[in-house]
């Protein structure tokens, strides 16, 4: 490898690199604005002046020079102070001295810099340029006097979010940053913006003048709001949830997240059920723990368990799922699932049902034909991921199921499961079976049906016919939409023997065939569905659950309990308790500890720490914490699916509005101002 | 300059003349099919030929032909202070404002815009005029000078100006060109050097010898 000097310190580099990257290297901080390592280069700011030699006699920028062999790097020279007090002197000409009321103050990389670069006073005698606001939708709140043209925001939304909706108007002192005509920009992914802006031009709308940096208690956690299991950090004071950002991790989320997983916190302060309620005549009524408890256990213990259903919902966290399993299986309750949405998957090798390719592998395929899913609505990230590798490399997309905007270009072979039968003899099978990295990715839109064992089968076949499972590579892909999907699948919290599926509870319910369900956070079946039998609802938010509940215990949200989840790839990872539950509410584990004493099926264990020790015990792979097996799976397509007829309906996404998919994110006002501008199609923005 | 804005006011469509979209197609064919937004200023340019102006519903539809985000256009469209964000008068006065025009009486041609035609960048409400101040057109050599439509008008007097004005009004086409007499930009009260008529009866002719040729090879 190469050898440059920073500093007269010797570093080794590898050939392409900048000079900015090899001075970091050898632990030099360069300061910088319009760099970032995951966008395309600018050069714009200037703030990276280092000096070179061999070179001109003057200041280079850092960010934009590619590094040479020999080269002596200099960051701390008395020319490149000079030049980046210059830098950041005309800066801050135009730049407005209203710290004390923006919303980036004491995490904006302006002032920070300005402390180790800025001047005491200001020389400018002129008036200063004052920008209009511009209108870019409901997550972004703009003050434009304060942008300092880094284009960030710009090319982070051409480059990674695909949607190039964000540009630099006019020029010169009038160059504006700006959307078309100011319209909302049309990104799930549009909250990273605001994290990317090193000042305070571009900050978060629905937390504007809400906290302080550094009045937060930050706790690294996981968000649920999709199966990507992304990484965030918590930031909450008191007993609130302020604010949600993504955590870097290079294996799932990068260090992006989607809008859902970051506005939605508000969520986590409306509709919230704080005390136990038991329905008398009809309506809901305030009841302490032991009067609800003692409801439940009365009637469950009057009932056959052949006529009890359980339904565990997408946001549940392992724990509360075993518990809830071994309470429920040690009654001989056999009809329990957690695939609230009637997926046809589990119950088989793990490779089955998991995102084998591994998020952060899918970057490798060159050829991916998706079946039923809508990755840019079901998980954003990941479909930044897609566009990644179609924009850098030779990536070849086919899609079978709903003809969507997916921000990078696809073959487009057909709409349902007609198409699938013959996708072994189109035009894009032989694109799959001549690619070097082949990828099958099959989402809920193609399993969550009454055919969807079969349409899984059929999908499988095909995966086998392209040779999707090879030499250290694992191209057959289950993408799921709910945080506690694969959790759930892996402790086997499916029907037993004779049981009955979700959708076959809310129907057998509907039939009066059971007298009793328990929903464990279940709130996207059609709970009006359940006939007359005694509905339990353990949950977090008065949705549809709890509307239809006859006892609601409340329970936990993410962000309020520790819990294991596990995302679409098989990762397993731990989320740590944020702040506490509200009210009286209490950890959903608990709470069916508490029940299983009064059915006299006392659970095996006090604490958390025994529970999360039978989970591990009874399901090793739970004790794997991000670990992540990828190609490794021995899969054996053949053996995938079921049987039965094909109904020819298209695939349709079950994601159909993209910021309402689960309770917390139905009690957000962020994520339904976002829905209702969302599904108008787009409009001016008002004068 | 100031801020470019789009006009308030814009035309509910917009659409490609035979002619333009003929025109169009042809700077777009230079290009290879993945690069074709390399044709948008041309084709920007065209567009205001035939309009006069860029309207809201051009820059979409220049999108549209380039394969590019509306934006993108948008950004071009307000960069360049040639385009024309807001309709202009059938006759577009540009008068040069740069130093040597300035020095050479462009202040006093503005002042007979002002008087004849109105505010800067306003159009008369004729319909028939539009004056701008604009940087350097780079006839410094035949300042103060105009550009009126499409023709450079140079040595230009606040009377000169004023008739060429009127002359547009009364529907007549002025001839560009020098109003001081000159053919283009030699020294106004003719040639000051090079006068000696030897230099071009040949008398004066003898072989050169360059001094970097190489030394023929002796045999």
């Amino acid at each position: 490898m190469p050898i440059a000097k920073v500093n007269g310190v010797e570093v080794e580099f590898e050939p392409g690199m900048t000079v900015l990257q090899v001075a970091e290297r050898a632990g030099e901080e360069i300061p910088r604005f319009c760099y970032h390592e995951r966008l395309s280069i600018a050069g714009n700011c200037r703030m990276c002046l280092v000096e070179v030699k061999p070179g001109p006699p003057k200041p280079q920028a850092s960010c934009a020079l590619p590094a040479a062999e020999g080269q002596e790097i200099f960051t701390n020279t008395p020319m490149v102070k000079k030049a980046r007090e210059g830098v950041m002197e005309f800066l801050l000409i135009n730049h407005p001295l209203d710290c004390p009321i923006c919303d980036q103050g004491g995490e904006c990389d302006l002032q920070d810099q300005a402390m180790g670069y800025g001047r005491d006073g200001s020389r400018y005698q002129e008036n200063k340029r004052a920008v209009e606001e511009k209108y870019m939708g409901p997550t972004i709140k703009t003050i434009m006097t304060r942008c300092i043209q880094c284009t960030r925001c710009v090319r982070f939304v051409s480059e990674v979010a695909g949607t190039p909706e964000i540009g630099m108007i006019a020029r010169g002192e009038d160059a504006e940053i700006t959307t078309y005509l100011e319209h909302a920009l049309t990104s799930e992914l549009s909250g990273n913006v605001n994290d990317l802006c090193p000042v305070g031009a571009l900050t978060h709308r629905p937390w504007a003048f809400n906290y302080r940096p550094w009045e937060l208690s930050k706790t690294e956690t996981i968000d649920v709001m999709d199966a990507m299991g992304a990484n965030i950090r918590a930031d909450s004071r008191g007993p609130e949830v302020m604010r949600v950002l993504p955590r870097t991790n290079d294996a799932i989320n990068e260090e992006w997240l989607s809008d859902k997983s970051r506005y939605a916190v508000d969520g986590l302060m409306r509709q919230r059920l704080d005390r136990p309620y038991v329905r008398v005549g009809g309506k809901l009524k305030e009841a302490t723990w032991a009067e609800a408890l003692g409801a439940v256990a009365d009637v469950l213990h009057g009932v056959a368990p052949e006529r009890i259903g359980v339904i565990a919902g997408d946001l549940q966290d392992a724990e509360s799922m075993k518990a809830a399993m071994d309470l429920f299986r040690s009654m001989g309750v056999k009809n329990i699932d957690c695939r609230q949405d009637g997926a046809a998957i589990g119950g088989g090798a793990r490779g089955g049902y998991l995102f084998n390719t591994t998020i952060a592998g899918i970057e490798q395929a060159d050829a991916i034909l998706m079946i039923g899913a809508n990755p840019r609505l079901e998980a954003p990230l990941l479909n930044a991921r897609i566009r990644k590798s179609w924009l850098w490399g030779n990536l070849k997309v086919g899609v079978i199921g709903e003809r969507v905007e997916l921000t990078y270009p696809y073959e487009y072979l057909g709409f349902g499961p007609a198409t699938l039968k013959a996708a072994s003899r189109n035009a894009f099978a032989e694109v799959m079976k001549n690619a070097k990295a082949p990828a099958v990715i099959v989402g809920m839109g193609a399993l969550a049906r009454p055919d969807g064992g079969a349409i899984l089968k059929q999908a499988a076949d095909l995966a086998a016919k392209f040779g999707v499972i090879r030499e250290g590579w694992n191209g057959f892909n289950v993408l799921h939409t709910a945080a506690a999907r694969v959790g759930g699948l892996d402790m086997g919290f499916l029907p037993g023997e004779g049981g009955l599926s979700a959708p076959e509870i809310v129907a057998a319910a509907g039939r009066g065939e059971l007298d009793a369900v328990v929903l464990l956070g279940a709130d996207e079946i059609d709970t009006s569905a359940l006939g007359k039998a005694f509905v339990t609802y353990i949950g977090t938010h008065g949705d549809a659950g709890a509307h239809r509940a006859d006892v609601v215990l409340p329970g936990a949200a993410y962000t309020e309990k520790p819990g294991i989840y596990v995302n679409t790839e098989g990762r397993v990872q731990i989320a740590e308790r944020v702040v506490f539950p509200k009210g009286e509410a209490k950890e959903d584990w608990a709470i069916l500890r508490a029940l299983s004493e009064r059915l006299g099926k006392t659970l095996p264990y006090d604490t958390l720490a025994d529970l999360r020790h039978a989970l591990i015990n009874d399901h090793p792979t739970f004790g794997q914490v991000d670990y992540v097996v990828g190609p490794a799976t021995g899969l054996d397509l053949g053996k995938l699916g079921g049987k039965g007829d094909i109904a020819d309906e298209p695939f349709a996404s079950p994601v159909r509005d993209f910021y309402l998919t689960n309770p917390i994110a139905r009690a957000s006002v962020t994520m339904a101002e976002c829905s209702a501008i969302r599904s108008k199609a787009p409009a001016l923005a008002a004068e | 300059m100031s801020i470019r804005r789009l006009a308030k006011e814009q035309p509910a469509s917009f659409a490609f003349s035979k002619d333009t979209m003929a025109k169009a197609k042809w700077w777009i064919s230079k290009y290879p099919e993945a690069r074709k937004q390399s044709a948008v200023i041309p084709i920007l340019w065209l567009v205001q030929k035939q309009e006069g102006w860029v309207s809201e519903p051009a820059l979409r539809a220049i999108a549209e032909l380039c394969g590019m985000e509306y934006v993108r256009v948008y950004e071009v469209a307000t960069f360049y202070t040639m385009f024309q964000l807001e309709p202009v008068g059938r006759v577009l006065v540009q008068v040069c404002g740069t130093t040597p025009c300035m020095l050479r009486g462009a202040n006093e041609l503005m002042a007979v815009c002002k008087e004849k035609i109105g505010h800067k960048d306003h159009m008369s409400a004729d319909g028939w005029f539009t004056w701008q101040e604009v940087e350097c057109l780079g006839a410094c050599c035949n300042a103060p000078m105009a550009q009126i439509n499409d023709y450079y008008y140079e040595d230009l007097t606040p009377e000169s100006l004023g008739q060429i004005l009127d002359d547009f009004r009364a529907g007549k086409k002025p001839w560009p060109g020098s109003y001081a007499g000159r053919h283009s930009s030699e020294p106004a009260g003719g040639a000051l050097t090079l006068t000696d008529p030897k230099l071009y009866d040949g008398s004066l002719a003898k072989p050169v010898k360059l001094p970097n040729l190489p030394v023929p090879e002796k045999a």
